[in-house]
């Protein structure tokens, strides 16, 4: 009896401990995204290559795509480039790249000089598909289902590892739902 | 003496100086034209006062000179402009940047045990303080009982 009025407190104080410990290596600029299962919200915008033709995000349905937000304004977005180029090799799922707030003619020469790992760019010079897609930073990358649920969504640069560990897995396991 | 004196108020003035100019580069973040309607622009500016802005985290999007804060602060006014209430506006944030975006949280229930810590906390430490009140109570009435026995057999 007198061991437990020792040891309850004790035991409190460890839970809220570990709590506090864990919570000093969570990064608040991660902030998750509400949209995760929920449908992709829908877009319709002018593509980067052509602007006569627009990227139609109810198009992609029935099979599972990536879109990449991105800007020649983003650092990151630089960082990762290598990153897509080699996912776009692997020709698993079309990704579909979204560039926001950019200048057309900078963004065309980006793709021109670092390479194009986009099976389409939609053109939000507005911001306002970023807004529905819940974007605060770039570059954001989400996996879109075949039923056009949103699966995934990482934030910061994509690296290999994020797209082996988080983004494969998702697709073959909706690729295995589908007869 | 005087020299001192003098020296710390031209710091306080130089102090001064800076806070004001930090207040008016606040105030001029919103650049956009008021609304013609006065009850529209108080909506406004109380509904981006309470939102975040989502890339500087510490600041709303009514003070927020990013990109972001200001095309969410002309979707506010669109929205305001096409009549939607408050309510309307805010369900449009929180359905894009999760419950983080409001600076005013809502009771949910996920954080609902979170909103009832202090209550449930106040409970149970009152519980614990009052059965130890009481333990001492009894405790201290059984000593005195004791001393008196103890008296009265040394009284005989």
């Amino acid at each position: 009896m007198r061991m437990l009025k020792f040891i309850i407190p004790l035991g409190l104080f460890a839970v809220l401990g570990a709590f506090l410990f864990k919570g000093l290596y969570r990064d608040p600029s991660f902030v998750p995204s509400p949209l995760i299962g929920k449908p992709a919200p829908a877009f319709s915008l002018p593509s980067l290559q052509d602007p006569a033709f627009p990227v139609v995000s109810s198009e992609l349905r029935g099979k599972p795509w990536v879109l990449n937000v991105w800007g020649t304004w983003c650092g990151g977005c630089r960082a990762e480039h290598p990153v897509l180029l080699e996912i776009a090799q692997q020709k698993r799922v079309p990704i579909i790249g979204l560039n926001w707030r950019d200048d057309s003619v900078q963004a065309q020469g980006w793709l021109r000089d670092l390479g194009n790992p986009y099976s389409a760019v939609a053109v939000d010079q507005e911001g306002k598909t970023a807004i529905d897609w819940g974007v605060y930073g770039a570059p954001e990358t989400f996996l879109v289902g075949a039923d056009g649920k949103v699966l995934y969504k990482h934030i910061a640069p994509m690296t290999l590892d994020v797209w082996n560990k988080e983004f494969l897995p998702r697709i073959d396991s909706a690729a295995q739902g589908q007869p | 003496m005087i020299r001192a004196t003098l020296r710390g108020g031209s710091i306080l003035a130089l102090l001064l100086a800076a806070w004001l100019s930090t207040m008016t580069s606040a105030l001029a973040v919103d650049t956009q034209a008021a609304f013609a309607d006065p009850v529209q622009q108080a909506r406004y500016e109380n509904i981006t006062r309470e939102l975040r802005c989502l890339v500087c985290q510490n600041e709303t999007i009514a003070d927020s000179s990013a990109t972001l804060a200001r095309d969410l602060r002309r979707e506010v006014r669109r929205m305001i402009e096409e009549g939607q209430s408050d309510e309307q506006i805010r369900t449009f944030m929180i359905d894009r940047y999760g419950d983080f975006v409001l600076y005013r949280p809502r009771m949910t229930a996920r954080n609902f045990l979170l909103w009832a810590a202090p209550a449930l906390l106040l409970l149970a430490g009152g519980t614990v303080a009052l059965i130890y009140i009481r333990r001492r109570a009894a405790e201290a009435d059984v000593e005195t009982d004791t001393d008196r026995a103890d008296s009265g057999t040394n009284m005989s």
